[in-house]
């Protein structure tokens, strides 16, 4: 069988310089979690509708199942997998834990990706600017109750 | 003979708030999901699905897929070997094979749009893809049976030729109705004729779904040896490989199921859907690991819904404010093969009330959609919905006191449930009492200054809860912590609820007792996450077990001092001689010790619990409607359940928040939206609206407690008993705020426009 065709992408992933060869119609959530064997990224809907799949692109929001891979060449990418450092979890991840803001854990990566973005730009949100922020991330769980508590509790400590 | 307990309610683990054990990798995406499994030589697999709700397969030409470059292998319907026929009882569940296996991979007929026709499994996830376009499929289009009314006309077309109904135990062939059954008690007629008020209402539902965020995956490798191994986002690891042994006809002891994280199920993963798929398609490619995943679409047009359908309840009560009497009739869709909720629903929806005279007729429906699958407390939301706004209704015609109508008719220990059976110790009336004394409830609804409608509802639901079957292994480590195998799936916090039981008795904090799920080969059967049942049975397992490890540990403390093992006691963490009071040891200082005083030490519990707790819930929902677009907006919500012991409050409130998020939209929002064609028309999730965060207020949970006596710490399932209230809680309160009763599901802003309209 022939090769199909690739297309060579250099990006930076939470922090880490890459090169990838990817097919050309290869989602960015599939090269990150097949190329780049990040898992931590999950598939809910592949339509842009849930949110799972959140990450962030310099600085931007995006659903990754609707950017390809070959998109992203010279962009900085963060997941869920580089919100900790060598000093520990995230506060917003020690906040989620803290306030059992996750169930079966599905969504969380694409709500701490997402809450994250919102605390960067907007240190002190209300609660309604955190729901309507999260909109974009669907919650079959917890009935967001836990999840806006856990980002207003790192608000309010900011 | 069922133990029963007097359980006490200060407790130094039990009722605490510590982090669960499996956060730390759900937090820093380092959990492993079904999705997320690789293997060296992993092949990937798409499935062509029907583009017609209701038609004969002609033929099947599989030949240039499986020429396609980079396919490995096809696979149809003709792969699985002969079925067992009829109803097997597996253990876990009673299944009918020959009916699975067509509905996992089609079989003369496809019965729904989505249903799976032919597999293919490639190099890749979009090679697979590619290739299942390769294959020709001749179907001859029938008219599709969409809803219960068509299912059941007179001249109705029919899905299943070789289906024969049981209809009160007469056998019916030629027939869409599975099944009809009836419970009956009292004299309906007298009840009717002593009520002063007679009320009758027919409710219209439709199929509506889960909607966990993770789509259905499975990866399996069926190896030279006969030997399947697979990892499947499941509720219940036994049952996926009980189910997979049956389909492919082998042992079970040849299938080895390895459990995975779980995003989500809520009913809709105790079904399977892909595993043996998966695992002819990797025989077919020599052994190579094969994965698979559903596409959204397909999670909504061919996995298991909950059923829609029609009921109708009539209830009487006389002046003085007691029922007299009901009758009921619950139609619900079971979707392509028998087997809907509709036992459950019929069992629920008298489940708040003492009813001295009535009937519930149950009626199981095939139409051409999905097979359902369980759904939070499957069959009750539905019941509840119906006979909640009757209860409303009368209550609105009479002028009476919402709860305490349902306070003078409250079922209790001794009543008569629908279905006959007695009620053990229930707590409705407290979980009524506590709402009525709750802030939202002694807070009158305010006004709107906003040119909203404003109403507030009330309503009560009924789960009865599972037991069944749970293994818990315990394993002493020297440094005096406790490692600690189950078979239950965790979708939400299981692992620490069980732990922290464990840790209770061992004198533990819960961070010392490390849960673990091993694979079926190495924990003993555990029945699926379901029924609300794991934290009551595989806690109750884990309650035995570790009462076994202390004993054993007693044991090795009468050997290192010489006495006799009665004369040891274990209390607050330490053991020590009754006799001598010198003579004492911590937990940690013993497990030390282990080694020289007999080797290491375990300890096993399997329970089987016939009986479980029954849950009770009541809402109150506050909510206001624009009159210019019918957009419905709930503004306060609060949810009160008798938990019976809350072992983690956070997670108990996690599961109440959730069910009521689910129950909203499922009130005023999602449906399966069916064609002309029989096709779903709205099968994504922008089309499918669940709740978002801007949906909802804030949920307030107010946890009651009235402890279980069939469980040491009082435990009660928690999970679905939330899903019950909510629909009827915001359709009454719909009621309150535009003045009429709205019978169909859901309330959407086009039917609340239509009803200010008329
Ligand atoms: S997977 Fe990308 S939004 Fe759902
Ligand atoms: S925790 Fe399960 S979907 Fe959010």
């Amino acid at each position: 069988m022939d090769l199909p065709e690739r297309v060579h992408v250099r990006t930076t992933i939470n922090g880490q310089a890459q090169e990838f060869l990817v097919p050309p119609y290869m989602s960015l959530l599939d090269t990150i979690r097949e190329i780049a064997g990040l898992t931590g990224t999950k598939e809910g809907c592949l339509d842009g509708n849930c949110g799972a799949c959140t990450v962030d692109i310099d600085g931007r929001i995006v659903d990754s199942c609707l950017v390809l891979g070959a998109e992203v060449d010279g962009q900085s990418i963060t997941t869920v997998e580089g919100l900790a450092t060598k000093d520990g979890l995230h506060p917003l991840q020690q906040a989620f834990l803290e306030e059992a803001a996750l169930q079966c854990g599905i969504c969380t990566p694409g709500f701490l990706v997402a809450s994250k973005g919102l605390l960067d730009n907007e240190p002190n949100p209300t609660e309604g600017r955190i729901r309507h922020w999260l909109a974009g991330n669907l919650c079959r769980c917890t009935g967001y109750d836990k999840i806006v508590r856990a980002v207003q509790k790192v608000a309010a400590s900011s | 003979m069922v133990q029963t307990f007097d359980p006490k309610s200060d407790y130094k683990v039990v009722g605490t708030r510590p982090i669960r054990h499996d956060g730390l990798d759900k937090v820093t995406g380092r959990a492993i999901y079904g999705g997320d499994v690789k293997l060296p030589g992993l092949i990937w697999a798409e499935v062509l699905r029907s583009p017609h709700a209701h038609a004969r397969i002609k033929s099947i030409d599989t030949s240039e897929a499986e020429k396609a470059p980079g396919v490995f292998a096809v696979a149809t319907n003709a792969d699985f070997p002969e079925p067992r026929s009829g109803e097997i009882d597996t253990g876990e569940d009673v299944v009918n094979f020959e009916r699975d296996t067509k509905n996992i991979l089609a079989k003369d007929k496809v019965l729904y749009k989505g249903h799976a026709v032919a597999a293919v499994a490639a190099i890749d996830r979009n090679t697979a893809l590619e290739a299942t376009k390769l294959i020709k499929v001749e179907y001859e289009p029938l008219p599709p049976v969409r809803n219960v009314d068509e299912a059941m006309a007179d001249n109705a077309t029919i899905l299943l030729e070789d289906l024969v109904g049981d209809h009160l135990g007469e056998d019916v062939p030629h027939t869409n109705i599975a099944r009809q059954f009836r419970h009956e008690f009292g004299d309906l007629d007298r009840g009717f004729a002593e009520a002063d008020l007679v009320i009758e209402k027919t409710f219209t539902l439709q199929m509506v779904h889960q909607g966990y965020i993770e789509p259905h995956n499975a990866t399996a490798i069926w190896d030279e040896s006969g030997h399947v191994t697979a990892w499947s986002s499941t509720q219940g690891m036994f049952a996926v490989r009980d189910q997979t042994a049956g389909m492919l006809r082998i042992p079970e002891s040849q299938v080895t199921v390895h459990p995975v994280e779980i995003g989500g199920g809520f009913g809709g993963k105790t079904k399977v859907y892909l595993a043996p798929v998966a695992a002819i398609l990797s025989k077919k490619s020599n052994g190579r690991p094969v994965k698979m995943i559903m596409d959204r679409n397909a999670v909504f047009e061919a996995s298991g819904p909950a059923p829609g359908g029609k009921i109708i309840v009539k209830m009487g009560v006389t002046n003085d404010g007691k029922i007299t009497a009901c009758a009921s009739d619950l139609m619900y869709e079971a979707g392509a093969f028998p087997g809907s909720a509709v036992g459950a629903g019929a069992i629920c929806i008298y489940g708040c009330y003492n009813i001295p005279n009535s009937r519930i007729d149950g009626f199981d429906i095939v139409v051409n959609k999905p097979k359902s699958a369980a759904y939070r407390a499957p069959g009750s939301p539905q019941a509840a919905f119906a006979i909640e706004q009757v209860v409303d209704e009368i209550c609105d015609q009479k002028g009476w006191d919402k709860i305490q109508f349902r306070l003078d008719n409250a079922s209790q220990e001794g009543t008569r449930r629908g279905d006959g059976v007695m009620f053990g110790k229930i707590g409705l009336i407290e979980t009524l009492e506590a709402t009525r004394d709750s802030d939202h409830w002694k807070s009158p609804l305010e006004p709107s200054t906003n040119g909203k409608l404003r109403g507030r509802g009330i309503a009560s639901g009924y789960w009865m809860n599972g037991g069944n079957k749970s293994t818990v292994d315990l394993m002493l480590q020297d440094d005096g912590t406790v490692v600690m195998n189950e078979g239950s799936a965790d979708i939400g916090g299981t692992r620490a609820s069980i732990a922290m039981q464990a840790a209770e008795v061992l004198g533990l904090p819960a961070e010392d007792v490390h849960p673990f799920i091993p694979s079926t080969d190495s924990i003993g059967f555990t029945a699926t996450t379901g029924g609300s049942r794991t934290t009551y049975a595989t806690g109750y397992a884990a309650w035995e077990a570790a009462n076994k490890l202390i004993a054993e540990m007693s044991n090795r403390a009468a050997v290192l001092w010489g006495i006799d093992a009665s004369g040891v006691e274990f209390d607050a963490g330490k053991f020590s001689s009754s006799a001598d009071p010198e003579l004492s040891i911590s937990f940690k200082d013993l497990a030390a010790r282990i080694g020289d005083t007999g080797g290491p030490l375990s300890s096993t519990a399997s329970v089987n619990l016939a009986a479980a707790g029954a849950g009770y819930a009541v809402n109150i929902c506050d909510l206001e409607i624009d009159p210019e677009t019918g957009k419905t907006d709930v503004i306060r919500y609060t949810a009160v359940q008798d938990v019976g012991k809350a072992v983690h409050p956070s997670y108990v409130e996690g599961q109440i928040q959730g069910g009521a998020a689910q129950g909203l939209g499922w009130a005023l929002n999602e449906e399966y939206f069916i064609s002309d064609d029989g096709s779903m028309a709205n099968h994504t999730f922008l089309d499918y609206r669940m709740p978002t965060s801007l949906d909802l207020p804030m949920i307030e949970c107010i946890l009651v407690e009235v402890a279980n006596p069939l469980h040491p710490f009082g435990v009660r399932g928690v999970g679905e008993v939330p899903l019950a209230p909510p629909l009827p809680a915001a359709a009454n309160a719909v009621k309150d705020a535009i003045g009429k009763r709205m019978l169909d599901l859901p309330i959407k802003p086009g039917r609340i426009l239509e009803a200010l309209a008329e």
